[in-house]
């Protein structure tokens, strides 16, 4: 396919093996998992870079249980790292302090240790909530959430939104086949007005739907709460998996932060 | 004869003035297969949203042995199943089967009850094995059938499609079709799609400007080429309704 939309909503789902230990837990065990990574890393600072290496390496283990590759854990990370890594770029430049000479490029050391650390917490945070996703169907994810209390409303949108990314971003790329098949090619800024043309009926489009979509779930006895088809179970293995992530980093965390 | 649907004297005006029903008399037996025929805006959609009081105008409307103004909304919901159009609207849930079992559970179903009725209600349309798919990654023509068995699933007295073949190609509309005419149910086919109502209902109603200006076989009302003219209704180049109707008979007997 040729449009940005729908080469990165591909890029979700489960993937690697499904059969994993890691992709068979419970969601609720994986989203907290997950979360107190991204808690330790990002909670971190830069001078106890030991806890940073050890939550990578957790990491790293977790993707090597789930088989989930080092392709596709860049892949679905580059949607998101490089917009945080380029606003850190710039931290060397602009700092002051002890410089460093780099060729012809002067370079600030606290600047660099701050480049640094916001990068590597970024891709804690990004790889974390990556390897969720690639492990967890995202129903399972919102099934998780509900049941560790998240405010239903916002898991409901959240549904609604995943479900009808897909028929939206089809209509986004029906109406600029549309366009393009009319001659819309823009060469400055004025002809982009069809752009928010196609963006205005593309909400009018989903305003309707809605009302449709909720029409529908009257139809179906819908009375203010989605009742779900099966439990989750929390097990050994899930209670297992959160004693060896908390275990593990968070007495590191804490002794880094006391003997410091 | 008792009836699933018994209309009489049914008025709906929109709140911007427009007529939708105006003076609608329809009387459909247990078993009854009937197609609601009309030109755009006629008021089929209307019609069909008032059998689920989704919509409530003048008049009185008896449904599945209900008074759709004086029951309980739920019951009626439980008993009246409505297919829509854009099986976009209907699939909201992220998976199959958690669409198939909404409807249940809202009813009050348990998970295990609700779980079997998932698996026959995909089974009657044939797309048990698409349970744990998210309905975008289905085509138009599975995702209708889904959407068909997200009301089985309910175990509706009456069905009620809207423009089931829409959009279809050939071969998933006659799918669909030889689908509809496996289940044994009270229908109330509404389409623009005449052979297809044809195919599927003995009896056919006409709908124009929000009232029933034809009833009778579906086969004679497509002969009347004056009547189909009158309301904007138009047979396919080629399609000949006598040619089926003999059909009908020679597989009947």
């Amino acid at each position: 396919m040729s449009l940005g939309c729908a080469h990165s909503l591909n890029a979700t789902g489960v993937a690697g093996d499904p059969a994993s230990p890691v992709h068979r837990l419970d969601p609720r065990a994986k989203i907290a998992g997950f979360a107190g990574i991204t808690v330790v890393g990002v909670s971190t600072p830069p001078r106890l870079w030991p806890v940073l290496v050890a939550c990578a390496l957790a990491l790293a283990a977790i993707a090597a249980t789930a088989r989930v590759g080092p392709g596709l854990v860049w892949a679905r990370a580059r949607v998101v790292l490089p917009l945080v890594v380029f606003v850190a770029v710039f931290l060397p430049f602009v700092r002051g302090g002890e410089q460093v000479e780099l060729g012809p490029l002067s370079l600030s050391e606290e600047g660099l240790s701050t480049f640094a650390s916001v990068a590597s917490k970024a891709a804690i945070g990004t790889v974390s909530a990556v390897l969720l996703g690639a492990t967890t169907s995202f129903p399972d994810v919102l099934h998780g959430l509900e049941r560790m209390r998240a405010p239903r409303l916002l898991v409901l949108i959240a549904a609604f939104m995943y479900r009808y990314l897909f028929v939206i971003a089809d209509e986004a790329r029906r109406m600029r086949v549309a366009l393009a098949a009319r001659g819309y090619r823009p060469r400055h800024a004025l002809q982009a007005a069809a752009i928010g043309r196609v963006a205005i009926s593309l909400f009018l489009r989903t305003y309707d739907r809605a009302e449709r979509v909720y029409v529908a779930m009257l139809a179906r006895g819908y009375a203010g709460s989605t009742p779900r088809l099966n439990a989750l179970v929390f097990g050994r293995a899930d209670v297992l998996f959160l004693v060896v992530v908390a275990g593990a980093l968070l007495p590191l965390r804490v002794l880094a932060g006391v003997s410091s | 004869m008792s009836c699933v649907i018994e209309a009489r004297g049914l008025r709906f005006r929109y709140p911007n003035g427009v007529a939708g029903l105006d003076g609608v008399d329809l009387r459909v037996g247990h078993g009854e297969r009937v197609a609601v025929l009309g030109p755009n805006g006629a008021g089929k959609t209307t019609l069909m949203l008032h059998l689920n009081g989704l919509l409530a105008g003048e008049g009185e409307l008896a449904v599945a042995g209900l008074d759709v103004r004086r029951d309980d909304a739920r019951e009626l919901r439980a008993r009246v199943g409505l297919v829509f159009q854009d099986p976009d609207d209907q699939l909201f849930m992220p998976t199959v089967r958690e669409d198939v079992a909404f409807g249940p559970l809202n009813l009050g179903a348990s998970p295990e009850a609700a779980a079997a009725r998932v698996v026959e209600a995909l089974g009657t349309v044939r797309m048990g094995h698409v349970a744990d798919r998210a309905p975008h990654q289905l085509s138009l023509g599975q995702r209708r059938r889904v959407a068909i068995a997200t009301v089985l699933a309910m175990d509706p007295r009456l069905l009620v499609l809207d423009e089931p073949s829409a959009s279809l190609d050939p071969r998933a509309r006659r799918e669909l079709l030889e689908m509809l005419a496996r289940i044994d149910r009270t229908m109330l086919v509404v389409t623009h799609d005449l052979p297809f109502a044809a195919e599927l209902c003995e009896r056919a109603v006409v709908l124009s400007a929000g009232r029933i200006v034809a009833d009778g076989r579906c086969t004679d009302i497509l002969r009347d080429e004056a009547l189909l003219a009158a309301h904007d209704l138009e047979l396919p180049a080629g399609f000949d309704p006598s040619l089926l109707a003999r059909q009908k008979v020679a597989a009947a007997a």
